[in-house]
């Protein structure tokens, strides 16, 4: 019998991706910045279209439907909605925006099928599910749960910025909804905007900032301030912005700047400047007031569902600091929040919305997840790894047992070098998981500084996470839970801190950094927290096996785990992204499949590999 | 056709049949200027909006 294929969708805003649901099964899904090597790409994802059915061996003729993650016509309607209640103020932001309404995506039925018309003669039917349905559909059906809280947060989709729904069995019900302009994704992206950081693309560094600042006075009047000026919180969680402050409704910014200035008396910090201590301590206001307004949702879905299950999605839903809070006050027995919980999970949502919704196709949860450890994008076998090393007349160590390269491997992060770790799968999703990582030693207190400044060419307040053997987790952390995605911080054991004197408001934040807070410096942030990922046996064996060599080695079950890529470049996809990656950085070696390329082996006096120019994110 | 079928369906769904004249008017002037672009005519419909 022919399988029964949905092709998921998300492009046109940002993080553009494509997922394939055959059956009811996750087979394939990827972010198409991967393969345009354009971070946050936004136009249809035809690479990311190619691999899933390459991955599958279908052609869209034996497609049964597409799916695009949202509903074109209702978001025009909040556009023009919102423009006539803000007339005759945002006329440019207007002006912006109807061109590419009138010029494609009123048209966007018409828009997909020309752009799918290259993937086979049939056109299916394309399918419209609502943006925040497709958050929730990516939260829900994937989670190893027969019925659940399900909370989707982020910017705004169609009207919904927020939604509380109950899934059972097949069924996802919508309970509670809050609409545009009142959304914790704009206000964070409000915060991350003043804060000098880029809209979409560095709300986690605002967060990564937070733990600089320092509690007392200040941060409380700072959370006053937001509390009482910027947004009027409710018990429930629901809230309203004062759009007073905010620009975003009717302008092309998101804060009205001299509004902020004149509330939290300072400027609008500029992108790449110094951050001060104030900027940090803003930060963590609007952290803590995030982690606050999050947990009540979080205490409402409890109320309105009465199940022991949250599962949750929405950019928001990537805010690991938020996440833990809610784990933390044990508001639900269980919590599983969708790796891909950005607009790129939506392509998988709106996938397995067509299958459980459209085709009312029974449900039955997999454990630990239907995910396959976000592990759905490309794999290069090591024929395709070879090809590439002898086209570059690169030198390389070949290891018939995988066993043996990990111990050499362990062996070689022990001695602090930084090692690219290229192996199966891309990930799906923001997070390097241990298929494109680059991996170091957590032990050596100047490795968060080397990682920072010579491999990835990042801002040096920028922490690193950890990637620890499930089962050894509680040993370095107090955790409770499995953490496969990265999507939760906790703090490092009591026993393992170092006593750190308290430095006063401003001393410098290289200063700060480079305390040794405990006997895993280079993962430990300021705070002493830790968004750790916990890798089981199941889901990465591979990965599994390198941890337990370092273990066996060292005494240490934990490495260093960061995205394989440098600052403003999508995460390497191909092994040719990976090499090119590794020759422009200093990391030590390179690992891939079954290869080993040490860098000082490398012939570099011919070499024109140079940094590709990405833009600063 | 697709498209006047889709609009139509949303405006009958949302009960949003105000947003009918501003969509018209939007359209008519997009494909004016789609048209009209490169032509003769082009200065004068620039001057007149």
């Amino acid at each position: 019998m022919a399988p029964t294929a949905i092709l998921g969708i998300s492009a046109y805003y940002h993080d553009s991706a494509a997922a394939l649901v055959v059956d009811g099964r996750i087979v394939a899904a990827a972010q198409e910045e991967r393969f345009s090597r354009r971070k946050h790409d936004d136009s249809f994802p035809r690479q990311a279209v190619h691999h899933v059915l390459a991955e599958t061996c279908l052609t869209l003729d034996d497609i049964t439907a597409v799916a695009y993650y949202e509903k074109p016509f209702i978001k025009f309607e909040r556009l023009t909605e919102t423009f006539h209640a803000v007339a005759p103020r945002g006329l440019s932001a207007f002006l912006a925006a109807m061109p590419h309404w009138l010029k494609g995506k009123l048209f966007m039925r018409r828009m997909l099928q020309r752009e799918l018309a290259a993937f086979g003669k049939q056109l299916p039917p394309i399918l419209f599910p609502e943006h925040h349905l497709s958050h929730a559909a990516s939260a829900f059906y994937p989670s190893p749960f027969g019925d659940a809280a399900i909370l989707t947060i982020d910017g705004v989709g169609e009207w919904a910025c927020t939604t509380i729904s109950k899934g059972e069995g097949n069924s996802i019900t919508l309970l509670k909804e809050q609409s545009f302009p009142h959304s914790l994704g704009l206000l964070y992206s409000a915060f991350t905007h003043y804060c000098g950081f880029r809209v979409n693309s560095g709300e986690y560094k605002l967060m990564g900032l937070a733990p600089y600042g320092q509690r007392g006075e200040r941060l409380a009047g700072l959370k006053e301030l937001i509390l009482s000026e910027l947004v009027d919180l409710r018990e429930d969680g629901s809230f309203a912005l004062n759009m007073n402050y905010f620009n975003f409704a009717a302008g092309l910014t998101m804060t009205k700047d001299s509004a902020w200035e004149r509330l939290f008396a300072m400027p609008r910090r500029q992108a790449e400047s110094t951050l001060g201590q104030e900027h940090m301590d803003l930060a963590l206001a609007a952290q803590e007031v995030t982690g606050e307004i999050v947990l009540r949702l979080a205490r409402t879905a409890k109320k309105l569902t009465g199940s022991d299950n949250l599962t949750l999605a929405g950019g928001v839903a990537l805010n690991c600091v938020a996440n833990a809070g809610i784990a933390r006050e044990g508001i639900f027995r269980n919590i599983w929040i969708q790796p891909a919980a950005g607009d790129a999970g939506g392509a998988l949502g709106a996938a397995l919305a067509g299958w459980h919704i459209w085709l009312d196709k029974p449900r039955r949860p997999e454990a630990p997840d239907g995910m396959h450890g976000a592990l759905l994008g490309p794999e290069y076998a090591d024929r395709d790894v070879q090809r590439l090393l002898r086209r570059h007349d690169t030198p390389y160590r070949e290891y018939g047992d995988f066993d043996e390269l990990c111990r050499n491997v362990a062996r070689l992060l022990s001695e602090g070098k930084v090692i690219g770790w290229f192996q199966g799968r891309m990930e799906y999703g923001p997070r390097a998981l241990g298929n494109r990582s680059i991996l170091a030693d957590p032990r050596c207190p100047e490795m968060q500084r080397k990682l920072n400044l010579k491999i990835k060419f990042r801002e040096g307040f920028r922490p690193f996470a950890p990637a620890v053997l499930m089962e050894e987790a509680g040993d370095y952390f107090d955790i409770d839970r499995p953490s496969p995605y990265m999507l939760l911080v906790a703090p490092v054991k009591e026993s393992r801190r170092n006593p750190v004197t308290i430095e006063p408001a401003g001393t410098d934040i290289m200063k700060r950094l480079n305390r040794c807070r405990s006997d895993i410096p280079s993962v430990t942030h300021m705070d002493y927290s830790a968004r750790l990922q916990t890798v089981d046996g199941d889901t990465n064996p591979r990965f599994r096996k390198l941890l337990q060599s370092f273990r066996e080695l060292t005494g240490c079950a934990v490495l260093v785990n960061t995205s394989f890529n440098v600052r403003g470049e999508p995460i390497v996809c191909t092994p040719e992204d990976a090499w090119r990656c590794f020759m422009a950085t200093e990391m030590d070696y390179l690992v891939m499949g079954n290869f080993i390329i040490h860098r000082q082996e490398q012939d570099i006096s011919g070499q024109t590999i140079r940094r590709t120019a990405f833009a600063a994110d | 056709m697709d498209f006047l079928h889709d609009i139509w369906g949303f405006l009958r769904t949302r009960k949003k049949f105000w947003l009918l004249p501003m969509l018209i008017t939007l359209l008519l002037f997009g494909l004016l200027l789609f048209f009209t672009s490169g032509t003769a005519v082009a200065p004068f419909i620039y001057t007149l909006f």
